[in-house]
């Protein structure tokens, strides 16, 4: 297992090489300039800036200077935050999204999961039906509709919680709510089908025909077989839902990444671009990593080459 | 003989989209202790059916008891609640099913899945389950069975999945034990290996038997008894030797003529023309009529009853009317039957122990 890891450590160090050279090339390719936006500079305080940030070196040798940059673990400084450290910026932004998408997920499998057990339990039942419902809901309408009603109804109608920012758990509920709805109605879909399956099976006839009650049933011999392909989901879905979801972000005034990366975006902030970037691809691989961890701690047989057990 | 089980009268039904699927329509048998039944037909004719009403397992919906009773050591099963059933699945009465590939949960410790039943029925301790589930596999045949204590069921061949399986049915010492087609799905050298190791099991903790099969050769070689079911209906039963020396019902005469056999010169072998009647629509009279060339005519307007052949021996067909005209046995069956009694000297010496 350690000899395994090690491994998809090294390929996640290539993977990362091998992004930071397609998007700096491509970054290359934006029209525009990041000193556009300063306003009228001169020529000469144009060249100034030029060479102050390094970029009136040739192409091959910038892409050099960076590779060696990051491979130090300096990303570079931003053009257009004050020219503070990508890094620095990167963390400071990077909390409160990575707490709304961890609450989200959490939220949104627990409440999921529950309602596709319930679905398959009592499938063919008004539960079923209410639970198929309430997941189409959930995939089909965006999520800044039910940040907008949210807002409107439990914030300024009810005045139960606060309506934006981030400062504090109480300033967490609205958004996780919101944010959640996709992450529920994936995981209720996905586990209505796989329990029903999975109940239909014959070691649950066994499991039952040992005398074991329906609830240990079900949760201890049915869940575990029926969530493995749910897993294949979460990767991807934690990672979009972590790395900062632009729009509830917004709506909820909370100081996240999304905003941050849109903003860089648009100003050809190429350091902040490339960093963030990076930063999201480190934790796409890392979190799929983690899956595949996952994967063989739950099902012994995708328990991978030499893991001894 | 003491009877351990008695079914009476037992129907079982499935509500579909068509309609009412009656799959069992009123099934009368009994178990005695100690002995092995084996309840043979094709598929469909409601043998799986029949043990999952016995064990309380059959899904409802859509499935559901219609009629009869199940007494089980003079307590009615179908009357108990699911919570009192529970008490009676894996302690007193247990289950081995057909396919050893899909019936043991993949991502589970074996011995996790053997230790289940005992923590549950014999309120064990961990540890302690665990000594008597090594117990248990060291029983069914499995070496080390200390290290292979802790491995998935991928990490076992069919066979040994099967004895597994067995290993978990037995754990709790149950007075009956119900094998639905445990030798199916294994290839033969490997039926004849579970085979012996059930009547090994058998002689030691004397567990009474029922088993299923559509194979009359595995009969032969573990029943004392026979129930042949079709459509739904034991149509006729008796001892080993009554079934393969002297049947009588048709359909019967039908199984034991599809029997292939080695010292048989004759290239083609007889299958039963037709299919088994739609239980959406049970046909009026004697469900095997259609299938049946010696059919009369009664067979389609009334069922027939229990006819006594002797005092094991019951069929149910109109041929055993003292008005039906006598029929000759058809030249396959006859051959084969007078083939069993040639062997029958060998294979008594197997099975006498048994009984």
């Amino acid at each position: 297992m350690a000899k395994y890891i090690l491994q998809r450590i090294i390929y996640m160090f290539i993977t990362l090489f091998i992004i930071a050279t397609v998007s700096f090339f491509l970054m290359k390719l934006l029209p525009g300039s990041p000193f556009a936006m300063e306003g009228k500079l001169s020529e000469e305080q144009l060249e100034l800036m030029k060479a102050r940030y390094g970029l009136d070196q040739p192409i091959p040798v910038q892409y050099f200077n960076y590779i060696t940059n990051v491979a130090q673990g300096d990303l570079g400084v931003s053009f257009q935050f004050d020219n503070r450290e990508v890094s620095t910026l990167i963390m400071k932004k990077l909390g409160p999204s990575l707490q709304l998408g961890a609450l989200a997920l959490g939220f949104g499998m627990v409440v999921g999961m529950l309602l596709g057990i319930a679905a398959a339990i009592k499938h063919n039942t008004f539960i079923d039906y209410g639970s198929t419902f309430l997941a189409v809901i959930g995939k089909s309408i965006p999520s800044f509709v039910f940040a907008g009603m949210l807002q409107y109804y439990i914030a300024v109608k009810l005045g139960w919680l606060p309506a934006a920012f981030w400062e504090g758990p109480r300033y967490m509920i609205l958004p996780t709510i919101a944010l959640a709805m996709f992450p529920i109605a994936t995981a209720a879909r996905f586990m209505r089908t796989e329990m029903l399956e999975v109940l239909g099976s014959d070691f649950i006839t066994t499991a039952r025909a040992k005398g074991l009650n329906s609830v240990l049933v079900t949760f201890k011999h049915g869940l575990r077989n029926a969530v493995i392909p749910l897993i294949t989901v979460v990767g991807p879905l934690a990672v979009a839902l972590m790395t900062g979801n632009l729009v509830i972000e917004n709506i909820f005034a909370i100081p996240g990444l999304g905003e941050q990366f849109v903003k860089s975006i648009t100003t050809n902030d190429y350091p902040m671009i490339m960093g963030t970037t990076l930063f999201f691809s480190f934790l796409f691989i890392f979190i799929v990593l983690v899956v595949d961890i996952l994967y063989g701690i739950i099902d012994p047989r995708i328990r991978l080459a030499g893991g001894k057990d | 003989m003491e009877k351990i089980l008695d079914v009476k009268d037992l129907k079982v039904s499935f509500d579909t989209h068509g309609g009412e699927v009656e799959a069992v329509r009123g099934v009368n048998f009994h178990l005695n202790k100690g002995e092995t039944l084996a309840i043979v037909g094709e598929s469909g004719s409601g043998k799986s059916v029949t043990t999952k009403a016995l064990m309380g397992l059959i899904p409802s919906p859509p499935g559901k008891i219609k009629n009869g009773e199940i007494l089980f050591e003079g307590k009615d099963l179908t009357k108990l609640s699911d919570r009192a059933m529970s008490k009676v699945r894996g302690k007193d009465i247990s289950m081995i099913f057909q396919d050893p590939m899909t019936s043991l949960n993949p991502t589970m410790k074996i011995g996790n899945q053997i230790m289940e039943g005992l923590i549950k029925h014999q309120k064990m301790n961990r540890s302690k389950a665990k000594s008597r589930a090594i117990e248990l596999l060291e029983m069914v045949g499995i070496p080390d069975a200390k290290g292979r204590i802790n491995q998935y069921p991928h990490q076992f061949s069919g066979g040994m999945r099967q004895r597994v399986v067995i290993a978990i049915a037995l754990a709790c010492n149950p007075k009956i034990l119900l094998a639905d087609e445990p030798t199916t799905a294994l290839d033969v050298t490997i039926q004849a290996q579970i085979l012996e190791l059930m009547k090994d099991l058998q002689k030691k903790t004397e567990t009474s038997i029922v088993f299923i099969t559509h194979d009359l050769g595995v009969v032969a070689n573990v029943a004392d008894r026979v129930a042949v079911m079709y459509a739904g209906k034991i149509v006729e039963v008796g001892t080993v030797d009554d079934i393969f020396y002297n049947p009588q019902h048709p359909y019967t005469w039908g199984l034991l003529g599809s029997m292939p056999t080695l010292d048989d010169e004759e290239s083609e072998l007889a299958a039963i023309q037709g299919t088994p009647p739609d239980l959406l629509n049970p046909p009026k009279g004697d469900a095997f009529a259609a299938r049946n060339q010696y059919a009369l005519k009664i067979d389609t307007e009334e069922e027939p009853p229990m006819f006594k052949v002797s005092d094991s021996h019951y069929a149910a067909t109109w041929l055993l009317h003292e008005n039906a005209p006598k029929i000759e046995l058809p030249e396959a069956v006859k051959k084969r039957t007078q083939g069993f009694a040639s062997m029958g000297a060998s294979n008594d010496d197997g099975k006498g122990d048994t009984k």
